[in-house]
């Protein structure tokens, strides 16, 4: 094979070509929709993103293990040259275990850029691991959980992403082993790792044909995707395509409570809106609210303004109030920020009184950690872009905690000209809630009366661009800030712990009651116990029920309760907005605009569509 | 709302119910053709969707006039394709309608009408036929009782897409026996139905697969005959396997997927051919998972018990794909307290499948545990799963029951699951409960493994007066329950205590014991001279129970050894006299016996080697020399105070006796014998004469 290769070298290497090309025709024909001068699509290791101690040969793809492996000290880990493009949809890679080397200790997964390559995958925030020595999966964490079966030399591991709901499952020889991870960030890097010496891994990343039926996988998806579009009900309107969108596009608005943006494209689309703008500004704000952490007022907003709700929703108060006790443990939770003296919100004073009004809202933008706009809230790991210097001077003295980069999405803003936000989130300040949501709707307005709706989201974007700066600057510039000291139970304050403990027996006392009422509820008590478990800890958040203080954990329970409000089940309602939802969100920035044509051009496509086995790709273009 | 008008205005509306319905009958009796076509239609309007009318209008004797002007001659076709229709409509009501019409002969009515040349009526008495047919109180013998219809109906498949669904509907749900496969095959239903796989109609391919998945149900030769069709060049096989690829409708993927587990259950398919493997288990497995309905989830699980159940190498694999064994806890969640709150439909709609779900569940747990250590680990560790076992074993549903006690019966195989969850669980007290005999059979297996020696929940069940229990089961009509009786009645014995071999005979009976050893099953035999194998056994008992019983053992043993039986049967047979020259003072029975000497003798010239190391056996405890021999002896160990001098006399004039005999001609030729075991048993008796 060497002696082939030197001899071909200079009229290049058939079988390489041949190999080459025979990549070219898989990775187009499982990947249809992603444009690769935009977005590459991983085809070797990089020899740039690696450990010392792996080693790289046979074009990129073959890795093995040269450190003395000693202990996990000596973990190496190396990523592939390129993130999964979101365009991907469902992308699949495997790989073949040549050799398990002295020990076995072989992790294969996926990871952010930037996470500690002396590590197996996995073991790190933002990684994802599934491991061959004893078959766990670790998700960002060191501690894995029973997952499958080991593997060893002469296994092929494949790991599949799923970018419609953000999965991840593994398939070994050919069987898929089921879902792994569930809610996982985006642009993840394909990523193995290796421990000890011997250890001789190889890659497919569609080099050749894969063991695992991925195709078969992907075309389920489709006919669901299509299954979905196609039962959307669309009523009377058959063939009234544009009006359907717009419908579909303003009920997505509403139903998350966009309020302006909403009565903006309903101006430029001469359109109706179904409910009340003052409704949908209050369900906005209770929303808010609990983004914000701050569940109590959220409760009691709620109470008050839609009575009768939540005595409806035992279960629904249940999770609420969980959550508010998780809040208190966060220390965002009115409840307990009162007392702190450290935090510059605690001068906000939120008497969540009947009078608040939907004009002064009790909501400070500021505090979104996830805000409305929550799927982009869950990019955490873009904040490592390097784009920070671009805006130096946008700062936000508010952001709850350095896990939440994104955390001052206005989503309902969504404008077009983003240093306008600039004085007034560097501000803090409760005055700017909603006037500053209102001025900058009207920006938008303006921008929108002579762009198409993919502008709008291209708006979005590239606000959310700049947001991910102010996190970057907010180290920079603020190092007084919380982030960048140690996080103390409610703020660190002894009456906030006190009031927290005392809530907690309160909380007792409703499962309690909840139980005798309507017999035991298994979930109720996990939650409890998931709840109560973060006392048991000294540094909760980096602990294994830690993941709860997360602020994208808001999120579920935003979506309940917003839901609740709106008098639907969950699912059902925005099952199409949230498949458009799952399916923009998840974007790299530049081809977001691109990406949302094609869908909707898939969507349009949908009319010359009555059969489930019409092929995925002709509706794209 | 009937119920809430007065008495005699309820009577009014019911009669003028009754009198509009008599109208309608009325007019099928109008001397004028055309005015009779019209009644039928108007008819036909009247009935559908409703019920009540169509209740009526059978009360009222429309079915025979509409089968008359049907097989009229001199009905126009118009008519007589609107009578099949109005019939059609009347089947489609309630159970009641479709025993009404069945009893007045609508079957050989339609039939008939089927050799009639117009295909609308021909379509119109089909589909008639067809929803008559997959009504459960339709008698489906009723299809095979003309001979000539089957082909007729075969012929009428190349007709028009309507009849290719009704005829391949009503072949899937009247094809219930060995038999009636046999029939539909031998008058070519592969070949005339195949094709329509790849019709362009979905009812119709689904129509064909499900006939396809009748036809191969454990039924080697039409499976055989499947897999080297060819359907448009392709194999049957790849045509099923595109069918699970999926994207395709669940009903489709689900059904092709039975077609190729049966085809593989019936020896046609290989389980580790690459269709099984890679595609039919996977998709059956997705039929397990949460998204599917509960209709198909329960399917879905039946079948990948069934494909997987002879296969270790299956089990492993399913075992370990998407997360299966923690995907069937779920079968066990309905209804759910959530359900019950949330949505009386829901939980009515639970309530249906909660027993199927679960009996489903057990049936693949007990097929995933079947040979696998660790996957039966895997199960017993699944969330409260011994629980959800011990009650199952206790549902009043019997489907639960047996597939609950399968399951425990297949995790029964594990050595460690008898140590610990098992005994744990005191799973034996449901097993012991009076049951129908399908369960018994299997509960009574259980009971078998879980008296095995080790076992530690052998002592709690001997307390519990399992005894009797197994002795009842003995005399049982069914085969299989007597053999588990008599086979834990051996297992318990095994090493047992004096007290409890004691127990057993006592319990037994004698009687009913020799009973057993003229049982006609094999089985049974086997294991009762197991049983006494196991009696007799350590030198005390042996003695104990030959004094007490020896004549009539020692006539049962004659008897076998002379009548017709396989060579195990005779070997344990001669295992057992064996253990009987081992005795003090049992030898003497066998010593005094000089016709079961000879016996012994001649097994020993036997050709069968197992045979020839039996009776050398016997003879070489029979010559034993006491003083050296006690701890080389086979079962010897305690209570061998009886003093040394007279036994050890016995002995001489034993070997004395058997040297009379010929014994050591034989046994000195044995121990040229090519067989190194016979060899050295054989060099061990001699050494007895030179010690």
């Amino acid at each position: 094979m060497a002696e082939l290769g030197a001899g071909s070298l200079q009229v290049g290497d058939p079988a390489l070509n041949y190999q080459e090309r025979e990549l070219n025709e898989r990775l187009k024909r499982l990947y249809p929709a992603v444009n690769e001068e935009e977005t590459p699509l991983p085809r070797s290791w990089s020899p740039k993103d690696k450990y010392s101690y792996i080693g790289l040969s046979q074009n990129n793809l073959r890795v093995h293990y040269k450190g003395h492996g000693k202990n996990h000290k000596d973990a190496a880990s190396v990523r592939a040259t390129h993130p999964i493009p979101a365009a991907c949809g469902i992308y699949y890679f495997e790989v073949k275990i040549v050799s398990k080397g002295r020990d076995g200790y072989m992790g294969i997964g996926l990871s952010a850029q930037g996470v500690n390559m002396n590590r197996l995958p996995g073991w790190d925030k933002h990684s994802y691991g599934y491991h061959g020595d004893d078959g766990h999966s670790f998700c960002s964490s060191g501690t894995g959980q029973p997952y499958g079966p080991t593997f060893t030399t002469g296994d092929v591991i494949g790991c599949c992403v799923n970018l419609i709901n953000n999965t991840c499952f593994y398939t070994k020889n050919g069987h898929s082993l089921g879902v792994a991870f569930t809610d996982l960030p985006p642009n993840l890097y394909p990523t193995v790792g290796l421990q000890t010496p011997g250890e001789i891994v190889d890659a497919n990343f569609g080099q050749q044909p894969f063991v695992f039926d991925i195709e078969d996988y992907m075309s389920e998806w489709r006919a669901k995707i299509h299954g979905m579009i196609a039962r959307f009900p669309i009523g009377e309107r058959l063939g009234e395509w544009q009006a359907v969108l717009q419908s579909m596009v303003s009920s997505y608005l509403v139903h998350h409570g966009y309020c302006a943006t909403a009565m903006a494209f309903a101006r430029a689309t001469e359109t109706k809106i179904q409910e009340d703008q003052s409704s949908i500004k209050n369900r906005q704000r209770i929303q808010k609210l609990v983004l914000a952490g701050r569940v109590g007022e959220a409760i009691d907003a709620t109470q008050q303004l839609y009575p009768g709700l939540l005595e409806h929703n035992p279960n629904l108060l249940f999770m609420l109030k969980c959550r508010q006790f998780v809040e208190m443990v966060n220390g965002t939770d009115s409840e307990v920020r009162c007392f702190s003296t450290r935090s510059p919100k605690s001068q906000d004073s939120y008497p969540g009184s009947p009078s608040l009004s939907p004009r002064h809202g009790a909501t400070n933008p500021h505090l979104h950690s996830t805000a409305t706009d929550s799927p982009t809230c869950s990019n955490g790991v873009t904040s490592k872009n390097k784009s920070h210097s671009k805006y130096p001077g946008i700062s936000s003295s508010s952001s709850s905690s350095p896990s939440s980069p994104s955390s001052i999405v206005y989503s309902e803003s969504n404008s077009t000209d983003s240093t306008k936000s600039q004085p007034h989130s560097s501000a803090s300040n409760q005055e700017t809630s909603d006037s500053e949501m209102e001025i900058e709707a009207e920006h938008y307005t303006n921008g929108v009366a002579d762009s198409s709706s993919a502008r709008i989201m291209n708006g979005t974007y590239k606000h959310e661009e700049i947001l991910q700066t102010d996190n970057h600057s907010l180290g920079n510039g603020l190092p007084a800030d919380e982030s960048d000291q140690p996080r103390q139970l409610c703020g660190g304050n002894q009456a906030a712990t006190e009031r927290m403990i005392q809530f907690g027996r309160e909380l007792q006392a409703l499962s309690e009651q909840l139980c005798r009422e309507y017999g035991k509820n298994p979930t109720h008590k996990k939650m409890l116990q998931d709840a109560f478990s973060l006392l048991a800890y000294a540094d909760p958040w980096n602990c294994p029920v830690g993941q709860q203080l997360d602020p994208m954990q808001r999120e579920s329970v935003c979506s309940a309760l917003n839901s609740a409000i709106l008098g639907k089940g969950c699912e059902c309602s925005g099952s199409l907005s949230h498949f458009f939802l799952s399916l923009s969100h998840a974007r790299t920035h530049t081809n977001t605009q691109m990406e949302l044509l094609q869908f909707i051009h898939q969507l349009t496509g949908l009319n010359n569509l009555p059969d489930f086995n019409y092929p995925f790709q002709s509706l794209i273009f | 709302m009937a119920c809430m008008l007065e008495a005699p205005l309820r009577i009014s509306v019911l009669s003028e119910v009754t009198a509009t319905s008599r109208h309608y009958v009325d007019r099928l009796f109008d001397p004028d053709p055309q005015k009779v076509l019209q009644g039928v239609i108007d008819m036909k309007n009247a009935v559908i969707g409703n019920n009540k009318q169509k209740a009526n209008l059978i009360v009222l004797g429309a079915v025979p006039r509409l089968l008359y002007l049907l097989q009229q001659p001199t009905s126009s076709l118009e008519l007589r394709t609107e009578c099949a229709v109005v019939l059609g409509s009347l089947a489609m009501g309630t159970e009641n309608n479709i025993k009404s019409l069945v009893d007045c002969h609508i079957i050989p009515a339609l039939l008939q009408g089927l050799l009639c040349q117009d295909l609308k009526f021909i379509e119109a008495c089909l589909r008639c036929l067809r929803t008559v047919f997959i009504s459960p109180v339709t008698p489906v013998q009723l299809l095979f009782t003309d001979p000539t219809v089957i082909p007729h109906l075969m012929s009428l498949l190349s007709r028009s897409q309507r009849t290719q669904e009704y005829i391949t509907q009503i072949f899937s749900h009247c094809c219930k026996t060995p038999e009636h496969q046999m029939i539909l095959y031998n008058h070519g239903a592969i070949q005339n139905i195949a094709p329509l796989l790849m019709s362009p109609s979905y009812k119709v391919q689904m129509q064909a697969l499900k006939c396809f998945s009748v036809l191969a149900y454990e039924n080697t030769q039409v499976s055989m005959t499947l897999v080297n069709v060819l359907v448009d060049g392709e194999l049957l096989t790849q045509v099923f396997v595109k069918m699970m690829q999926r994207d395709r409708p669940i009903e489709m993927q689900l059904t092709a997927a039975k077609c190729l587990t049966y085809m593989c259950r019936a020896g046609a398919i290989r389980t580790d051919d690459t269709c099984i493997i890679m595609k039919t288990l996977p998709c059956l497995v997705r039929m397990c998972s949460k998204e599917r309905l509960l209709e198909e989830r329960v399917e879905g699980a039946e079948t990948l018990a069934y494909l997987m159940e002879p296969d270790v190498e299956l089990q492993r694999i399913a075992s370990i794909t998407d997360h299966l064994v923690a995907m069937l806890a779920d079968y066990f969640k309905y209804p759910s307290s959530v359900s019950a709150i949330a949505d009386i439909k829901r939980l009515d709609h639970d309530l249906k499948h909660a027993h199927e779900l679960r009996q489903a569940a057990f049936k693949l747990y007990a097929s995933l545990g079947a040979n696998d250590e660790d996957i039966r680990k895997k199960i017993t560790e699944t969330e409260n799963m011994m629980d959800r076992i011990v009650s199952g074993l206790s549902e009043s549903s019997i489907k639960v029951r047996l597939a609950a006690v399968r399951c425990l019966h297949s995790l029964s195989r594990s050595v460690q699951q008898l140590r610990t969850s098992f005994h744990d669980h005191a799973v034996w007290k449901p097993l012991m409960k009076n049951a129908p005999d399908e369960v018994l059979v299997m509960a009574s297996s259980t009971l078998c493994n879980l008296l095995l020696e080790f076992s530690p929940s052998k002592e709690p069940i001997l307390e519990s007066g399992v005894v009797e229990l197994l002795c009842s089961l003995t005399q049982s009509d069914s085969p299989a329950l007597r053999v588990n009786g008599i086979w834990a009645l051996m297992n318990m014995a095994f090493q047992a205590d004096q007290k409890v071999k004691v127990e057993i005979v006592r319990a037994l009976g004698t009687e009913q014991l020799f009973r057993l050893l003229s049982d006609p099953d094999a089985n049974v035999l086997m294991k009762t001279l197991g049983l006494l194998r196991n009696l007799l056994s350590t030198r005390p008992h042996i003695d104990q129970i030959m004094s007490s019983h020896g004549k009539q053992i020692m006539q049962a043993v004659t008897l076998i050894l002379e009548g017709e039986h396989g060579i195990e049967v005779k070997e344990q047979t001669l295992c057992i006299l064996g253990n009987i020259a081992d005795g003090h003072t049992a030898k003497e029975l066998i010593m005094t016996n000089d016709d079961m000497l000879q016996k012994i003798k001649s097994y020993m010239g036997h050709s069968n080697v197992k045979l020839q190391l039996a009776a050398t056996f016997c003879v070489s405890n029979l010559i034993w020399n006491e003083e050296d021999g006690e701890e080389d002896a086979a079962t010897a160990h305690k209570g061998d105070d009886t003093g040394g001098n007279p036994v050890a006399r016995g002995s001489q004039e034993r070997q004395d006796k058997l040297r009379e005999m010929g014994f050591v001609d034989i046994l000195h030729k044995l121990t040229q014998a090519s067989d190194p075991n016979l060899c050295d048993r054989a060099k061990t008796a001699m050494q007895q004469y030179l010690a």
